[in-house]
């Protein structure tokens, strides 16, 4: 099994990198970057688990855009979201977009742990369910996987 | 206070417009009163004045005409034909026979020594000697007399008149007596009524005629007579205990008599008083009238201003209520946000630090418990800040509640369960008490969770441990009431005005935040519903939430 990828995206870098420590230090892989359009660049080359990602950062990415964006880049990767302000509207908002869950700014780092093993789960199952459709079209229809591969 | 200010205001309200209508009334009342006293006497004065000129002129034209007719037998007859007994005597007869109202009762022939010649009448007086009565003396010098009445022989009143006649040299008088029967007769026509009086009294005061009240003819009247001026006169006199006595006098006689005319203005005066009694009665009616007009009035109209002053304190601290958490709602946000990210920081870079020190190398070091204790410190700290802020927020939350389909009774079982842990800890009973007629409400369900939960996490509190906390739910005509009550030590009166304001609270620093009422409130108040709390000290605190019932929409 592989080791869960974690984006973390926050403008706030003393934030951003105590984080990524704290995670790193628990056997995560997590990375960090500072805005929405680096998130996007990174999301672009590597395929990640979850992305932890703030939603109001100042200039650049509206939050709930760059959410839209991920999805549209990544559908499968799940987004927790967090916040210091009292934006619930924006968190709602954000679930709608298909953001896992929100946490508020600040959080209980103990939480932010349970609403991430919540996360890698459901993902793993999605992951599941996906391989084992795979492997059955694999199993009926070969020849379309494979086409669809070279594409 | 407030309730002596509205006093206050009332009583000088009713006492100003009293004064203000009812002294005019008394007033006008009084002038009427002396007006009308005044013309009335002025009426009975006129009256007792006329009574007594006409009386008096009555009686003079009385004694002129007596007089006169003597004054014409003398110049007509002369001493000789008169002193002869029989010639009188004729006279006499036919006197009396041609003119029967004249009174004359007898009549003498007296000379110049005072013998009586010739004397006709009921008695034998002929020969007594007149010369030593002072009228007699009088009689010759002023050539006529009208004496005084007396009571003659037969008991009977009368009086003289005598006209001196002369012959030759020598001087002579005829005598009459006059009945003066015919002047009781001419003043009882003035004692009218039940009180009026009428009189007739000599220079010293002494009855010439019978009074009709207290005395006899001759007898003293005790009327000063020197009171009355010359002409007619009225002077009161006022008997005291009773009614004024009106007394007018007309001088006759030249002057030697009074013609007294008396009367009771009381009782002549009925229908003044009946006047008076009447306007009294109207006068007291239209105060009474006025009276409770305005006592009435001015009642509606401060119990009306009461009414609305009440009304508008209770508005207006509403509505400072409102404006408070509507300020504190933008602040809240503000800060929040400002603290969050920094407390973020703080609280993750101490988790970090924590993530270190469990290393083997700092395990080890002098001051690893120290480092671990003040990392745990400021976690701690952290996590209080935290609460406050997220509070703060939850506070600031300016979205419309969401409506789900709330069963009341089912949202209290949930936030009991959650809570009940806690209770059992701290000997805490939590009874139910659920009607089931609640019908299922379009509200928000977390929010109302949040409310609940705070209240009983309010009542834990306060109770402190061993106690009971009532939840009691019942259908009002169109609102829900969710009514929680603990046996704890309530509220004191003095703070009672303050718990639903933000960061008010009674607990240790850390361990309340103070918004748990206000959050509360505000969410209740945006639900269209209200919280209010009754407690008294010592006995507990019941918190009543009533929700309106607002249906859910048929999908
Ligand atoms: N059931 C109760 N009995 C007695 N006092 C009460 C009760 N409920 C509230 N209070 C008083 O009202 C104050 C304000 O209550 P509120 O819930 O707003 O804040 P708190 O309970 O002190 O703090 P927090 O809710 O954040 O823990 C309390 O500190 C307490 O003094
Ligand atoms: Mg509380």
């Amino acid at each position: 099994m592989h080791t869960f990828r974690i984006l973390v995206v926050d403008d706030e870098t003393d934030f951003l990198e105590t984080i990524v420590n704290r995670l790193n230090k628990r056997k995560l892989d997590a990375k960090g970057v500072t805005s929405g359009e680096a998130a996007i660049d990174v999301l672009k080359e590597e395929l990640y688990d979850v992305v932890l990602l703030d939603i109001k950062m100042p200039g650049g990415m509206d939050g709930i855009e760059t959410l839209r964006e991920i999805k549209r880049i990544q559908p499968l990767v799940e987004v927790l979201l967090l916040t210091g302000h009292a934006s619930v509207e924006t968190s709602i908002e954000g679930m709608k977009q298909g953001a896992f869950d929100y946490l508020l700014k600040p959080m209980k780092f103990e939480d932010l742990l349970v609403k991430m093993a919540q996360a890698f789960e459901k993902k793993a199952t999605h992951d599941k369910k996906i391989r084992d459709a795979k492997i059955q079209e694999l199993i009926r229809y070969p020849s379309r996987v494979f086409e669809q591969e070279k594409k | 206070m407030k309730r002596t200010l509205y006093k206050n205001l009332k009583l000088k309200l009713i006492s100003i417009t009293l004064a203000m209508s009812i002294g005019p009334l008394i007033l006008l009342g009084g002038g009427i009163y002396y007006q009308f006293g005044k013309l009335y006497k002025e009426r009975i004065e006129d009256q007792i004045r006329h009574m007594a000129r006409s009386q008096s002129n009555a009686v003079d034209v009385f004694l002129r005409e007596r007089t006169t007719i003597l004054a014409m037998i003398v110049e007509t007859h002369t001493f000789e034909s008169l002193k002869d007994q029989d010639n009188l005597s004729r006279l006499f007869r036919l006197i009396n026979r041609r003119a029967e109202g004249l009174g004359l009762v007898d009549l003498g022939v007296i000379d110049d020594q005072g013998r009586q010649l010739a004397y006709a009448g009921p008695y034998s007086l002929k020969g007594l000697n007149y010369y030593q009565q002072p009228w007699f003396d009088e009689a010759m010098r002023r050539g006529k007399y009208i004496s005084d009445v007396y009571m003659g022989f037969r008991q009977v009143p009368h009086f003289i008149i005598a006209v001196k006649g002369e012959t030759g040299n020598s001087s002579w008088i005829l005598r009459a007596t006059i009945d003066s029967d015919i002047f009781n007769r001419l003043v009882r026509s003035a004692q009218v009524g039940t009180s009026g009086d009428g009189f007739i009294v000599n220079r010293q005061g002494v009855f010439q005629t019978s009074p009709r009240f207290d005395g006899v003819i001759l007898g003293d009247s005790k009327i000063d007579t020197q009171k009355f001026g010359e002409g007619t006169t009225v002077i009161e006199k006022k008997v005291p205990g009773s009614d004024t006595r009106y007394i007018g006098g007309s001088w006759l006689k030249d002057g030697d008599w009074v013609m007294v005319i008396s009367q009771i203005a009381g009782q002549e005066k009925g229908w003044l008083v009946r006047a008076r009694n009447t306007e009294i009665l109207i006068i007291a009616i239209g105060c009474l009238v006025i009276c409770s007009a305005i006592v009435l009035i001015s009642h509606i109209l401060v119990r009306h201003l009461e009414q609305t002053d009440k009304e508008m304190n209770e508005l207006n601290s509403q509505l400072i209520q409102q404006d408070k958490l509507a300020a504190l709602g933008k602040m809240a946000a503000g800060i929040a946000h400002e603290i969050n990210n920094p407390l973020a920081v703080i609280g993750e870079k101490a988790g970090w630090m924590e993530d270190l020190l469990a290393e083997e190398e700092f395990r080890n070091s002098v001051n690893y418990q120290e480092f671990a204790a003040s990392i745990a410190k400021i976690e701690e700290h952290v996590d209080r800040a935290r609460k406050i802020t997220h509070s703060m927020l939850g506070f600031a939350r300016r979205m419309e509640p969401r409506l789900d389909d709330v069963e009341i009774n089912r949202v209290l079982d949930q936030t009991i369960d959650i809570m009940a842990n806690h209770a059992r800890i701290n000997d805490i009973e939590i009874r139910k008490h659920f009607t089931d007629r609640l019908p299922v409400i379009a509200s928000d369900q977390s929010q109302l969770q949040q409310v609940f939960m705070n209240l009983i996490n309010n009542a834990i509190d306060a109770i402190g441990s061993n106690g009971t906390i009532d939840i009691t739910t019942q259908l009002d005509k169109d609102s829900i009431n969710i009514i929680i009550r603990d046996d704890g030590p309530g509220i004191p009166e003095a703070i009672k005005k303050k718990i639903f304001d933000p960061f008010f609270t009674t607990k240790q620093s850390g361990k309340g935040t103070g918004l748990g009422l206000s959050i509360s409130y505000s969410i209740i108040e945006k639900m269209g519903g209200r919280i209010t709390v009754e407690s008294s000290e010592g006995k507990g605190t019941a918190f009543v939430v009533s929700l309106p019932v607002v249906l859910p929409e048929k999908k």
